[in-house]
């Protein structure tokens, strides 16, 4: 049996910093994870995949993560390892996204 | 020190060049990440989890004052203003930016550093003991072996593309601080019964997924014989290493399957057709090389031994420092020093820009312009004078640099785990910081004594948890982060990897774990002389099995 689908959001790194990035609702590409599309349909995010995976110029290595929908409607990472790459590393809280948080 | 050679510098020119042509086609979007991804990572470029990484390569730990300025200027310049030393005694960078990366490969080509081969299936960077050429109890120096080694597997045609990447660390005293049996080819240099130098050869050790000891296949190998030796022991592993499976593919797996004294004869049979069609090295080759790692002029004025142990007696800082912090040398005027990069509450292996210009200078003006970076991700001033100690206590204080901690239990070594690690199951260094917060007292620190704290955040065991006395393993369980912990683990001449004690802590209960195991250790250890290593070796596992869970069936 194929297992439900959770909620995703298309997430990669940018091709020149690296950073963190995820598709927002327009299609393009923001910094913040709470500015990212929330796919609740199947189709929909396999589709916004192969979009952003033809983006070779801009990012490397798109992928689904999971995610859930916060009370304000905003999308919440839902593995530790996804929280990690909103924030930045935990040893410098003045380095990556956290920084400017 | 080695300094490049017309051909060394042009292949290092030349890689750069092509380097810089395929990022400027992978910015332009003429090649694909598929196409890209090979040719970084041959140049030492990964993307980790927020940010590319550039691995540079220390060829066996050794660096002289220019190369680590030089390494503090890439820090301030296109990164964060520090840089982090690893366990495989190179430096990685966290923060560089894909078009900068050409820039930085070139201005360590300035001072004949790279990061070429510290990826793929290749001979990677020889590791060497990080006292060598230094330390009272050395036979030889490693280095120069080290060096015909790296000249001998750099660009070799048939070392290019074997089974699983190929580990070599070498050691010249009979006290193992280069961890040599957890190698894939370890060598040890020994003396035969008529005293001549040679080399034990041990293969098949490793560390990640299935942790191995290395097995002797060769009590006493000449000098002269060791490229042979090598190459068939890589010709062995090259024919009959498994390529099917990743997992298996390593040479400890051929080790294990085969059993040592099988390896040990398809060895010595390819070594005897080798040994008649090898070319040995010229020997004006090796005398060439043996010439870049003469040791100092040790300037041996007697030392004023009274008035230098008076300074020392009045300061319990610096005494306490000399204690933790240097080892014997060969000549008695001279010690090592072994500068912390573990403050409290730090993150292991990290050192700023200015930090690194701090060690530079005081390796010029002290220590004969030598500086090594150990496995342990500490840096070395190989060779002072016991009577500049004072002074270099000093400067390395106002530097935030004298931490006396080294071997004692703050002393951890962790990997980038997944603050950084794109492969990484759960977090290393936070755990590192924490336990070292929690045990903040020197005092007690010394009090508990030797201990090798050693955490790793996937199965990788980039840091060495298998072989530390207490080894930490971070990993995922169901979307959580879980430490498993292993005891007894021994990383040098008496080698053993570390017994896993049960189920997993969270991150929340790892610290309060540990403190638990130290107690037990305190309460049960015969007296302040038995370590922990000891005492576990008496005990073994169960008293502190008990400490672990127990306690917690209480609490629960
Ligand atoms: S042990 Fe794992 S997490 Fe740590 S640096 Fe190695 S690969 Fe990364």
């Amino acid at each position: 049996m194929a297992r439900a689908f959770t909620p995703k959001v298309v997430t990669a790194n940018a091709l020149l910093e690296g950073d963190v990035i995820y598709m927002k609702p327009n299609g393009e590409w923001s910094r913040l994870h709470s500015e990212a599309k929330l796919f609740e349909d199947e189709t929909e995010a396999n589709d916004a995949l192969a979009h952003a995976s033809e983006q070779a110029s801009l990012l490397v290595g798109a992928y689904l993560a999971d995610a859930v929908k916060r009370k304000d409607g905003k999308p919440e990472p839902v593995h530790f390892r996804e929280v990690f790459r909103t924030k930045g590393p935990s040893n410098y809280p003045d380095h990556g996204k956290q920084a400017e948080l | 020190m080695y300094e490049y050679n017309q051909f060394d510098r042009d292949f290092v020119e030349n890689r750069n060049k092509q380097f810089r042509a395929q990022v400027e086609r992978r910015l332009d979007g003429s090649l694909t990440e598929d196409e890209f991804k090979p040719l970084r990572l041959m140049n030492g470029l990964y993307l980790q989890l927020h940010a590319y990484m550039l691995r540079v390569a220390i060829p066996y730990g050794t660096l002289n004052s220019r190369k680590m300025r030089q390494l503090a200027y890439l820090a301030d310049k296109w990164d964060k203003g520090y840089g982090h030393f690893t366990t495989r005694q190179n430096i990685q960078y966290n923060w560089p930016k894909l078009k900068d990366v050409p820039d930085m490969l070139d201005a360590l080509g300035e001072v004949e550093m790279h990061a070429i081969q510290t990826s793929g299936n290749c001979i990677r960077n020889v590791t060497a003991d990080h006292f060598a050429g230094a330390a009272a109890d050395e036979i030889e120096d490693p280095r120069p072996t080290a060096e015909l080694l790296r000249q001998w597997s750099t660009d070799h045609p048939e070392f290019q593309f074997l089974p699983r990447k190929f580990k070599i660390a070498i050691t010249g005293a009979p006290n193992d601080r280069a961890v040599v049996k957890a190698h894939d080819i370890g060598i040890q240099m020994n003396r035969n019964e008529a005293g001549e130098p040679g080399y034990r050869i041990i293969v098949g050790g490793g560390l990640g997924r299935t942790p191995m000891i290395g097995k002797t296949v060769r009590e006493f190998l000449p000098k002269e014989d060791l490229l042979p030796y090598l190459e068939a022991i890589l010709q062995v592993y090259n024919l009959n290493g498994r390529r099917d499976n990743k997992y298996k593919a390593r040479i400890k797996i051929l080790v294990h399957e085969t059993g040592v004294e099988e390896i040990t004869s398809m060895i010595e049979e390819v070594f005897e057709k080798q040994k008649s069609l090898h070319q040995a090295p010229p020997a004006e080759m090796i005398e060439a090389i043996e010439a870049q790692f003469l040791p100092p002029e040790f300037d041996t004025r007697p030392i004023d031994e009274d008035k230098l142990s008076k300074i020392i007696a009045a300061d319990p800082l610096l005494r306490s420092f000399v204690e933790t912090n240097t080892d014997l040398h060969r000549e008695d005027t001279h010690t090592i020093v072994t500068i912390s990069l573990k403050p409290i509450g730090g993150t292991p292996g990290d050192a700023t820009g200015d930090q690194m210009r701090v060690m530079a200078n005081l390796a010029e003006a002290y220590g004969y312009d030598e500086l090594r970076i150990s496995h342990e991700q500490n840096v070395i001033l190989p060779h002072v004078r016991r009577d500049d100690l004072p002074e270099i206590f000093k400067v390395l204080k106002d530097a935030g640099l004298a931490t006396a901690n080294v071997g004692l239990l703050s002393d951890i070594i962790a990997c980038p785990g997944m603050d950084y690690c794109a492969l990484a199951t759960a977090r290393s260094i936070p755990v590192a910081q924490e336990l070292s917060n929690a045990f903040e007292d020197l005092k007690r620190q010394k009090d508990i004594g030797p201990l090798k704290i050693k955490i790793s955040g996937c199965i990788n065991a980039c840091g060495h948890h298998h072989v530390g006395h207490i080894g930490i393993l971070g990993l995922d369980k169901a979307g959580v982060e879980s430490y498993q912990i292993t005891l007894g683990g021994d990383g040098t001449e008496t080698a053993a990897i570390g017994e896993r004690t049960g189920p997993g802590f969270s991150y929340e209960e790892i610290v309060p774990a540990i403190g638990r195991i130290i107690d037990r250790y305190l309460e049960l250890r015969e007296d302040g002389s038995e370590t922990f290593l000891e005492a576990y070796r008496r005990v073994g596992a169960d008293p502190f099995k008990d400490a672990l869970y127990s306690s917690e069936a209480e609490n629960a």
